[in-house]
């Protein structure tokens, strides 16, 4: 994939847009850049990018967090080196937004300087098997909510529509539709499609761009 | 649209109510549980339902009196330090003989804790946080389409009974996706409320809805009733998963996520030979005791996985008469035990040998 020198993750919770941010780093990364990851979600205390800490330090990508994401405290603090990102011209960056309007109003912090700066992409990570952006015109009440919030309108789609690890191929094969018709609405292009590794012989031909992820380690319970 | 949906536990919680026939929601936002509230939110306006912020939990739950008192499917969700403080409320639903629907996604504790997930509000959901002789159900569930499914369940059975049904699950529960088919759910419509107080047309004597009595004679003759009506409760709703009983010798006591922890550990036990099953408990009140008790009969070491100091090994105990040995397997303030903590216990289990 081409990258911005900033690269905007949004989507509902639930969506698989910290999953998605974090594997656009580890590519970023393979592509020789330096690049850093930003975790400002200020709406979800689980499920953090901090979660992924040990596989991003062995990646060599540095990580901006608040440091209280992984631990009893719930509140919703950033980082104050988040202003790296907008300030470290020489560095590209990853940037994991929460999961609503609300956690999308920390990116409107940012918003001025890196809408002027201009050399960055905005993605919305779209799931319609999630509850609550099922069908199109939900999903894109979602994201004109978050674009609003945010201060940035989205550049573009990642297709994650999965259903955890009982995905198919079918799954997703079947989510195109959906896609295709958020993305028209939106007058934005699909980007790409995102699976899991395992389903790449399925779905090799089936579709431009997909974009294979590694999901975090996780507990088979 | 798709046939699954890739759902949260809370959001499941939420949906399933919805479709339940629940139209109110009254509630007070607390991690690990904001998110049934605040899929309520997005979704009863556009149903015609009312989603309310209460001022307090305290507010919340005596706003589901209200609504239960006039006849309608009603909810309110929280986590354990909002459950203390709605615990008042749910003894006037008690004395009063109200139907509500009630959630605990556990945390940490006690105080304030923390966020992470835990199972020791056990004793406070089956011996009644608030005060005075009485019970909810209880419901545990071990998967996001059990949260659904008892969610249904427990709107029908806090009707049918007149009482609070507690859906008792944890921070995990709440937390984590699996995909839901909300389609295989089974709803029964509420039924008739004669006693509601739905206005009287001036064809009936006002209904009243009362926790206070002003004989002691008249208040004794409405616990002796209403227990009455737990006997049919401990009769009819009792439920519970074996697994791998048939021949075992060591018996793994666990609900929710200790219970998918434990399946873990017994298959790994199994595949060295040791003869261990499992007893899940769904519903904590009424307790499983007659599987218990008959499980006594042939199991020589019963191990309780939880989330607490060591709370549901004491139904265990009380319904195996503390005929056989105990173990408890715990890790406690937001922590889960692992599989192989809980294989440990099993193999030590099954050295002991018979008692």
């Amino acid at each position: 994939m081409d990258y911005k020198r900033i690269t905007i993750v949004c989507g509902h919770y639930g969506s698989g847009k910290t999953n998605v941010a974090l594997n656009m780093a580890y590519e970023q990364k393979e592509q020789g850049k330096s690049v850093a990851i930003a975790d400002l979600d200020i709406v979800n205390p689980y499920f953090r990018t901090k979660d992924s800490i040990e596989e991003l330090n062995n990646r060599g990508i540095k990580l901006i967090c608040s440091d209280y994401a992984g631990t009893n405290l719930d509140i919703p603090a950033l980082p104050d080196e988040m202003y790296a990102i907008t300030d470290n011209k020489s560095q590209s960056f990853v940037l994991d937004i929460g999961g609503d309007d609300r956690g999308a109003l920390a990116l409107g912090r940012l918003a001025p300087a890196i809408v002027k700066e201009n050399n960055y992409s905005m993605i919305a990570v779209i799931n319609m098997y999630r509850p609550l952006t099922r069908d199109t015109a939900s999903t894109v009440e979602v994201l004109r909510e978050i674009e609003y919030a945010g201060g940035i309108n989205f550049t573009g789609i990642i297709n994650n529509s999965n259903l955890g690890s009982d995905t198919t191929a079918k799954d997703i094969i079947n989510s195109f539709g959906y896609a295709a018709d958020v993305a028209k609405l939106m007058n934005i292009p699909i980007i790409a499609t995102a699976a899991n590794k395992r389903l790449k012989a399925e779905l090799v031909g089936k579709t431009d761009n997909l974009f294979y992820i590694e999901l975090q380690n996780s507990l088979t319970i | 649209m798709a046939d699954k949906v890739l759902m949260k536990g809370n959001e499941a919680i939420a949906e399933a109510a919805i479709i339940a026939g629940c139209r109110h929601y009254f509630g007070y936002p607390i991690t690990p549980q904001t998110e049934v509230a605040a899929y309520m939110a997005k979704k009863m306006p556009k149903i015609g339902g009312t989603f309310l912020q209460a001022e307090s939990e305290i507010a919340a739950i005596n706003m589901v009196y209200g609504v239960s008192s006039a006849g309608k499917r009603v909810m309110t969700s929280s986590s354990s330090p909002g459950i203390s403080l709605k615990s008042e409320g749910l003894s006037y639903l008690a004395g009063a003989d109200l139907p509500a629907f009630v959630v605990n996604v556990q945390r940490g504790g006690p105080g304030l804790g923390g966020i992470q997930p835990s199972q020791s509000d056990y004793f406070q959901a089956t011996r009644g946080g608030g005060h005075g002789d009485y019970h909810m159900i209880v419901y545990a569930p071990a998967s996001v389409q059990e949260m659904a499914a008892l969610t249904v369940k427990a709107f029908d059975t806090a009707d049918k009974y007149r009482m609070t049904s507690m859906i008792l699950a944890d921070g995990t529960m709440g937390q984590m996706m699996e995909p839901v088919d909300l389609e295989s759910l089974k709803v029964n419509p509420a039924p008739e409320k004669p006693w509601a107080t739905t206005g009287t047309d001036k064809k009936r004597e006002h209904n009243i809805i009362n926790s206070l009595y002003l004989k002691p004679e008249q208040l004794e003759q409405v616990n002796f009733e209403r227990y009455e009506r737990y006997k049919e409760v401990e009769k009819n709703e009792v439920m519970f998963e074996e697994y791998l009983m048939d021949d075992a010798e060591i018996c793994v006591a666990a609900f929710g996520i200790a219970a998918r922890v434990s399946k873990n550990a017994i298959n790994a036990a199994r595949a060295k030979g040791i003869k261990v099953g499992m007893i899940r408990p769904i519903t904590l009140w009424p307790f499983p005791k007659d599987v218990f008790k008959k499980a006594a009969e042939k199991v020589h070491t019963f191990i309780s996985v939880e989330l607490s100091m060591g709370q549901m090994i004491e139904d265990v105990k009380l319904a195996t008469e503390c005929k056989a040995n105990y173990k408890l397997c715990n890790r406690v303030g937001g922590m889960i035990p692992l599989p192989e903590q809980v294989l440990a216990d099993i193999e030590e289990a099954a050295k002991g040998g018979n008692k």
